[in-house]
């Protein structure tokens, strides 16, 4: 809470509820999420123009070359991020580990990212996440998995990639699916939905939505690999809300400049003209990995249930 | 696939005689009301460019985030336009960070951050904490009516101080304005487009029209 903070100003009013959550993503879109592990990074992003900015002791891509069990950050180190910025602060838990989120919770971070970045602390339950004040963000691969993780309270979806990789095509891939598996939904009969939902292993009532709507009930961003530009920009042509940047800034050449650049072309995605003037000389993007040479064992996209 | 997108902002429902009501789309929630504004017979556009702003007689500025609205409209050449058109009487609505991109003063700003201004008023961004403290709430806006507004707060900013040129149109009920307006300006703290709130909008597109037809 910042010095500012009061009560809840009527006896009448809510918190914590869905369109409270939900409503924080809605503001969020068309906008950059984007990694930070120190405070002085913190101020680079927010500086540059993003959105909000992702509280982490380690970036995927080295969480990836370091290996071992990848837990939630240190409270300080989260305090501190969120001491340095205005912007909404996110902050990491393990896929199921409850208690983390509660901790993340009284650290009163804005989102709570359960994230298969982190090493899974439940290989069959996801978090309660209707227990919480705090919204949570989860990912996804295609559009069951997102379905499943709003059934449990995913206040916003983002659609994985394979993160750390600097590898764009697994969000591609993501993205494709979720919004390929929305537009078959919309063309389906009444009767067709029934069996979608089995074969999508999602609650009838949230698919039938998705089939009337033809959309997700919440915001979808999209993550995992995007590290130049014209990768946001793609992804805002397929259709996301808005984008995660993980390891691409900050393991960079020049960070202020890319994450700028980033902000521009998410803004102005359907802009080649834009994209190519904010996408000169920018350095040396991240090395990155190409997804086809990593063992499965290490495709962090394949984690979550 | 760009095509799909801004189609779906709602061009089919659009009717053609409607006010020209832009929607600032640098960042935010600018389709909910590109969809709200359309519904109530609005011709909407999005407006990220100074070309854009020049063919609208009404703006939107959505919610979002101010700090990332002040930059890009700096960085692209639309806030200068921006400012000639509020000082020549275009009518402008802000919600939450369109609010804090309408006042003349903010508090609690980021180094270097700047607002259009218009509104005679002291706005503090974030004035609840943060998102924990984001609530939903039941207003009584006389202005609008008997029927309660349902007002959504998403880390939203108070108006501080109201200078001798602006009115306030609503308050918590401790005191604190979340409603402003002042001449064709109108800002609010909380987000009527995301909860099917529609009489804000119709008294903006009413001051468009106003304006419209006495030239």
């Amino acid at each position: 809470m910042t010095e500012h903070s009061v009560p809840a100003p009527a006896a009448t009013s809510q918190t914590g509820s869905s369109r409270v959550k939900r409503g924080l993503a809605e503001m969020l879109k068309g906008g950059v999420i984007m990694d930070v592990v120190t405070p002085e990074q913190a101020r680079i992003a927010e500086d540059a123009g993003a959105v909000a900015v992702m509280a982490l002791e380690r970036v995927p891509a080295d969480i990836r070359a370091q290996g071992g069990v990848a837990r939630m950050s240190d409270p300080d180190l989260i305090e501190a991020i969120i001491a340095e910025v205005s912007i909404p602060v996110m902050a990491k838990a393990r896929i199921g580990h409850f208690v983390e989120a509660q901790v993340l919770q009284a650290l009163d971070v804005d989102y709570i990212d359960e994230s298969e970045v982190l090493s899974p602390a439940d290989y069959v339950n996801h978090i309660d996440k209707w227990q919480f004040n705090t919204p949570f963000v989860c990912g996804a691969t295609n559009l069951g998995e997102a379905l499943r993780r709003i059934n449990e309270g995913a206040a916003m979806i983002r659609s994985k990639g394979e993160a750390g990789t600097g590898d764009v095509s697994e969000a591609t891939r993501h993205i494709r699916k979720i919004t390929g598996e929305i537009n078959q939904l919309k063309s389906m009969t009444r009767d067709e939905v029934y069996v979608a939902a089995k074969e999508l292993q999602a609650p009838y009532e949230l698919v039938l939505e998705v089939a009337e709507t033809g959309k997700l009930p919440v915001v979808l961003f999209t993550a995992g690999g995007v590290a130049t530009p014209a990768d946001a920009a793609m992804m805002m042509q397929l259709g996301a809300d808005g984008v995660f940047v993980g390891s691409g800034i900050f393991k960079s050449g020049n960070p202020e400049q890319r994450a700028a650049a980033i902000v521009k072309a998410t803004t102005f995605y359907d802009d080649p003209s834009v994209i190519a003037d904010v996408s000169r000389g920018l350095g040396e993007a991240m090395v990155g990995i190409n997804v086809g040479d990593l063992a499965a064992p290490h495709r962090l996209a394949e984690r979550g249930w | 696939m760009t095509t799909l997108r801004s189609e779906s902002i709602g061009a089919g429902e659009t009717a053609a005689v409607g006010p020209r009501v832009g929607v600032l789309a640098l960042q935010g929630d600018f389709r909910e009301h590109a969809h709200l504004l359309a519904r109530l017979g609005a011709h909407v556009s999005l407006v990220r460019r100074p070309e854009e702003l020049a063919t609208v007689d009404g703006l939107v500025i959505p919610g979002g985030e101010s700090t990332v609205m002040d930059k890009l409209s700096r960085a692209y050449g639309l806030a200068e336009p921006l400012k000639r058109a509020i000082a020549g009487g275009l009518p402008v609505y802000g919600t939450c960070a369109g609010l804090i991109m309408l006042a003349d003063t903010i508090l609690d700003a980021i180094a270097g951050q700047q607002t259009l201004g218009g509104l005679d008023v002291v706005v503090r961004r974030n004035a609840f904490g943060s998102q924990n403290q984001s609530f939903e709430t039941d207003l009584d806006i006389p202005a609008l009516g008997d029927e309660p507004v349902h007002a959504v707060f998403i880390r939203g900013p108070v108006v501080e101080s109201v200078g001798p040129a602006a009115t306030p149109l609503a308050a918590l009920p401790d005191g604190r304005v979340v409603a402003v307006e002042q001449g064709n300006l109108l800002g609010t703290s909380f987000h009527p487009e995301i909860t099917g709130e529609y009489r804000f909008h119709e008294y903006f597109l009413g001051t468009v029209r106003n304006r419209t037809l006495n030239g």
